[in-house]
């Protein structure tokens, strides 16, 4: 297979570019209201809240919280990313140059995930402000956000093609992502839920992302890691798939 | 000249919704000329370099760019392309020197920051190469379009309506850096509404309509095939018929018999010598006259009276 590095670079470098560009949007917005949710959640109402197994509350919360402004930050930027210039037209030059799937996802996938890890650092180190915690898995807890800052890229990529207008570009965040993250364990644990809903909640995909990031930080979790990191896995190379047979029949790229 | 650079052979586009934007064209662009793509709106220009660069996916035919398969080369074959969308599509807020740059990168190449500056001054773009797109005029944010396209310093250039929307003055620098590409050795291939831009520009031009192509010729042969003279002799004294003398030449009476009407020539400027000739006969048979309007057929008179009979044959 031909890959053509300094497109895929080209391409990157612009989209990290427009990420600065918007920087008080993209940056300054998410780690506000993730900051907010873990002072109120975390450090004031926190201290009432009784533990979660040997995890202080306000701690328990944060991969939680990291992971509902990862999913829907990585998912709008890199949906942003690919719908925009077909909004606009500029795609002609993309479809027009000599790249294919490999240099278009990584320029566009590549620099989406870049910008959501850029995200989660700046918001653990601005949780660290309001509350102590510690990470007991600093590489798999890297693996694993990279894992699904990469998968939901591609999956925002997919959203970016697919929607035709700005109102379909928002349904899957805000109506499917944001429910799912609140209902998946960010704000308690699975196992808590009475029956028959503890089950029922491993229906919710999001349930397997927070729980495999909340094991990295405390090495405890409602799913094994080897479950979410599968599941996870599985989900890029289908998302993968889906993006190689969008370039191959040209859906919604080329008339 | 007369190497072929683009072949197209039975390119056919039929769009989901049924429509044939492209009906078997065999098209044959060779390395180093102007071609001017001529039809009215919904011809299938733009559908035609829409497959050629890739946006959009023939339903059949063949093209075939610098002697490799484009559809199966394409990599190779778009690395030396480039197009100037009819559209203003570009990212408005980014700078100029910085959009350049990207398109240049994005087809590969390595940064080449002087070959960037002297594109840039060719198109009187350098003073303003930190401006953000926006901040340009619609002449300025064509050129820029330009700019983007030569980047990567195609060697088959596609511009869609270049001058579309641009005042006289930056339709004639338009023309002029048109110039300076085929100085270059670049291969244009232009779509215009602008028949006078073809005239003006074109080595060879082709008129395209309902997605077929009508006719290809040299702009000179063309003219020279389909043109025509067209002259009024205003008479000093009406006629109420044509004289024996001047009964050979194509010519009729007209406004009552107050003028005399010739209509001949083939564009190479017989025309003008029968003209010559008739107001010698005139005199020579003491007919007097106190004017004459001698007026050449335009490209554009010959577009249009090709459409018009191919109107008439379709109906």
């Amino acid at each position: 297979m031909i890959f053509n590095a300094r497109s895929a670079w080209s391409i990157y470098r612009r989209e990290l570019w427009r990420f600065l560009r918007t920087a008080f949007q993209s940056v300054l917005a998410p780690v506000l209201t993730t900051s907010l949710y873990i002072l109120v959640f975390g450090s004031a109402i926190g201290d009432r809240m009784p533990d979660v197994g040997s995890v202080d509350y306000g701690a328990f919360i944060i991969p939680g919280l990291l992971m509902l402004t990862l999913l829907g930050e990585t998912t709008s930027n890199s949906s942003f990313g690919i719908y925009m210039p077909r909004f606009t037209g500029t795609i002609y030059e993309l479809l027009s140059a000599p790249v294919g799937v490999g240099e278009t996802l990584v320029g566009f996938v590549g620099a989406a995930a870049t910008k959501s890890l850029i995200l989660a650092a700046i918001i653990l180190l601005t949780a660290r402000i309001f509350v102590p915690y510690e990470i007991a898995h600093p590489v798999f807890a890297f693996v694993f956000i990279l894992l699904v800052a990469a998968s939901f890229s591609l999956f925002g990529f997919i959203l970016g093609i697919w929607a035709d207008s700005f109102e379909k570009l928002g349904i899957i965040p805000m109506l499917i992502l944001t429910p799912l993250t609140f209902l998946g364990g960010t704000f308690y644990s699975i196992a808590d839920l009475p029956a028959p809903w503890n089950t029922v909640a491993l229906a919710n995909p999001i349930v397997y992302l927070v729980s495999g990031l909340r094991w990295t930080f405390y090495g405890s979790a409602d799913v094994s890691i080897w479950v979410s990191l599968s599941l996870t896995l599985a989900f890029l190379v289908i998302c993968t798939a889906i993006i190689a047979y969008i370039f191959k029949t040209g859906w919604r790229l080329r008339d | 000249m007369s190497e072929p650079i683009l072949e197209l052979s039975g390119l056919t586009k039929i769009y989901s919704g049924g429509l044939k934007a492209l009906d078997d064209v065999d098209l044959t662009i060779n390395r180093g000329e102007i071609f001017a793509l001529l039809g009215p709106n919904g011809a299938g220009k733009t559908t035609l370099i829409g497959a050629v660069c890739g946006l959009v996916r023939p339903t059949s035919g063949t093209m075939r760019a610098f002697g490799q398969d484009l559809q199966k080369d394409w990599r190779q074959a778009r690395a030396r392309i480039g197009l100037v969308p009819q559209e203003l599509s570009t990212d408005m807020f980014e700078p100029v020197l910085h959009a350049v740059e990207y398109s240049r990168g994005l087809f590969g190449l390595a940064p080449d920051p002087a070959r960037i500056e002297e594109i840039l001054r060719s198109l009187s773009l350098w003073d303003k190469r930190n401006n953000r797109i926006m901040e340009l005029s619609g002449g300025m944010k064509r050129r820029v379009l330009i700019a983007k396209a030569m980047a990567h310093e195609p060697d088959l250039l596609f511009l869609d309506e270049p001058t579309a929307g641009v005042d006289v003055e930056l339709r004639k620098d338009m023309w002029h850096q048109i110039d300076m590409m085929r100085a270059r050795g670049v291969t244009v291939i232009l779509t215009t509404h602008y028949i006078e831009e073809a005239e003006e520009m074109a080595d060879r031009v082709g008129i395209i309509r309902g997605g077929k192509i009508l006719m290809v010729d040299q702009k000179d042969a063309m003219m020279a095939r389909l043109g025509r003279t067209e002259a009024h002799v205003m008479l000093a004294q009406p006629l109420d018929a044509l004289p024996p003398a001047i009964a050979s030449f194509p010519v009729e009476l007209e406004e009552g018999g107050q003028s005399i009407c010739y209509r001949g020539g083939d564009g190479t400027g017989k025309g003008r010598e029968e003209v010559a000739d008739l107001t010698k006969a005139l005199i020579a048979s003491g007919i007097d006259y106190v004017g004459i309007d001698v007026r050449e057929s335009s490209l554009e008179d010959i577009f249009v009276s090709l459409l018009g009979e191919e109107e008439e044959q379709a109906a």
